[in-house]
């Protein structure tokens, strides 16, 4: 048993490894889904303008709109590249249990998203003259990451073998994640107009909860996507 | 467990492949129609066929990378339908795709599929595999840069890593050239201390009967024919050829 744990781990990490060297030498998913959400927060501070008064109403949607739609171009490439080299082929002959492919996988893209994240917060803040360090909002990106990318792994794993990829994977996510979505917007919003941590908490359970029921779900099913 | 050919007993587990009445279909087509095949270990099957036959499909099906849609299969004596994670330790696969990462160099994939693979001694295991063929100098070297007849290399080289009993070679001559095709056939057979099978297929009849010690013909997804190479007469096989597959 604890063999099993042992290879478990070893195999999530290799996969992990792998992704994450690639992607230090192409830098192809970090700089699409940097940029694309950078341009998009950018684009809605000018539209808005938003003052002092409306901001919270406004930039929680703002900010949100910027991870989910950032979020969906990495998803799409982490299967694609796989895809298109061959190398999801690569992966399903490997002895290891499917579940170890999906929390390999899920973890690079978890990893990339927390990096964009990382990012785009403090320039978010900036424009939209809120403080720079805002733990509850840290608090809500990292566990909402935890479902998107899980969620977001599996039906990646699908839409890549249809043929209209790029319009599947958000057409078939974006509703499954939308509880998520809307835990997520509705926690920001709390954080940033300044409501007490105990009410930002309420949220935060919530999002955890769906993080849970997302990421056993998506486990359980990865396997029977990958098979054709 | 019934009586075979030779008169006595065998179960699946004397065979390095073992298939029964297998068929796949694709939507309303159906590419293999109650296929039988049985090979013992040892035995270096080279399977001729022409395009659409059905030869990638068996392939696939045999490296666990597709479903039957009926039928038995058994390899190194494994029942597919159960002991799939098992099979893929034990068998060694070649395809059209390198299966490698263009980005990463020679060695960094094959220490990703070594480990992948949870291989003994992993370095000693990729200098010996790189050796073989013929790679040595380019192991820094990223894939993505490498020609495809070297990709092809690195490829042999990822697919013998984990020392599989079982080879599975999809026209594995393509992009080599002739000194590799030579070295490709002592590559296969290198002695590991055990019977290791292959199961080859391709198009270029004259080089599938020096890598082979049986010869089949797959036709309309079905084995048409198959015989020890000791029994044809290698002169006449290509009329053979044309009048099973025409």
């Amino acid at each position: 048993m604890l063999e099993k744990m042992k290879n478990f781990t070893q195999d999530v990490v290799t996969l992990l490894w792998k992704d994450l060297l690639a992607e230090f030498r192409t830098k192809e998913i970090t700089i699409s889904i940097l940029v694309f959400a950078l341009l998009t927060i950018v684009i809605f501070n000018f539209a808005f303008t938003p003052d002092p008064a409306r901001v919270g109403l406004i930039a929680p949607g703002v900010l949100w709109v910027a991870f989910s739609f950032s979020g969906v171009l990495g998803l799409n490439r982490t299967f694609v590249i796989e895809k298109e080299r061959g190398g999801l082929q690569g992966l399903v002959l490997c002895p290891v249990e499917r579940e170890a492919l999906f929390l390999g996988k899920a973890a690079g893209t978890f990893i990339f998203m927390c990096i964009m994240e990382m990012i785009i917060l403090p320039v978010f803040s900036i424009l939209l003259n809120l403080p720079v360090f805002m733990p509850g909002l840290l608090a809500i990106a990292f566990l909402s990451n935890i479902g998107f990318v899980a969620m977001g792994t599996l039906f990646s794993a699908i839409a890549v073998n249809t043929r209209a990829r790029d319009f599947m994977l958000p057409l078939l996510f974006f509703p499954a994640i939308i509880p998520l979505l809307v835990f997520a917007v509705k926690g920001s919003s709390m954080v940033i107009s300044g409501e007490p941590w105990s009410d930002v908490m309420g949220w935060l359970w919530k999002i955890a909860a769906f993080d849970v029921v997302y990421l056993v779900v998506s486990t359980l099913v990865f396997e029977f996507v990958l098979e054709e | 467990m019934a009586l075979n050919p030779d008169g006595d007993r065998r179960s699946p587990l004397d065979y390095a492949v073992k298939v029964e009445g297998l068929t796949k279909f694709y939507g309303p087509l159906r590419v293999l129609r109650g296929l039988n095949l049985e090979l013992k270990r040892g035995e270096f099957l080279v399977i001729f066929g022409a395009n659409g036959s059905g030869k990638s499909t068996l392939t696939r099906i045999l490296s666990t990378l597709s479903r039957p849609s009926s039928g038995r299969v058994f390899v190194e004596g494994l029942d597919l339908e159960k002991q799939a994670q098992q099979i893929r330790q034990r068998i060694g696969v070649l395809l059209h795709n390198s299966l490698l990462y263009n980005e990463l160099s020679v060695y960094e994939n094959l220490k990703f599929y070594g480990r992948m693979f949870h291989v003994p001694d992993l370095q000693e295991r990729i200098k010996e595999t790189v050796a073989q063929v013929g790679m040595e100098s380019r192991l820094r070297q990223r894939v993505g840069t490498l020609s495809h007849g070297m990709q092809k290399r690195v490829s042999i080289a990822r697919a013998l890593l984990h020392d599989p009993g079982l080879l599975l070679f999809d026209e594995p001559e393509t992009g080599l050239d002739f000194d590799a095709l030579r070295a490709l056939m002592g590559i296969i057979r290198e002695p590991s201390g055990r019977k290791r099978s292959a199961i080859i297929t391709t198009h270029n009849i004259e080089q599938g009967f020096e890598w082979a010690s049986h010869i089949a013909i797959l036709d309309k997804g079905q084995i048409q024919f198959m015989k020890d190479k000791k029994e044809i007469d290698a002169s006449s096989f290509l009329n053979t050829y044309q009048s099973v597959v025409c």
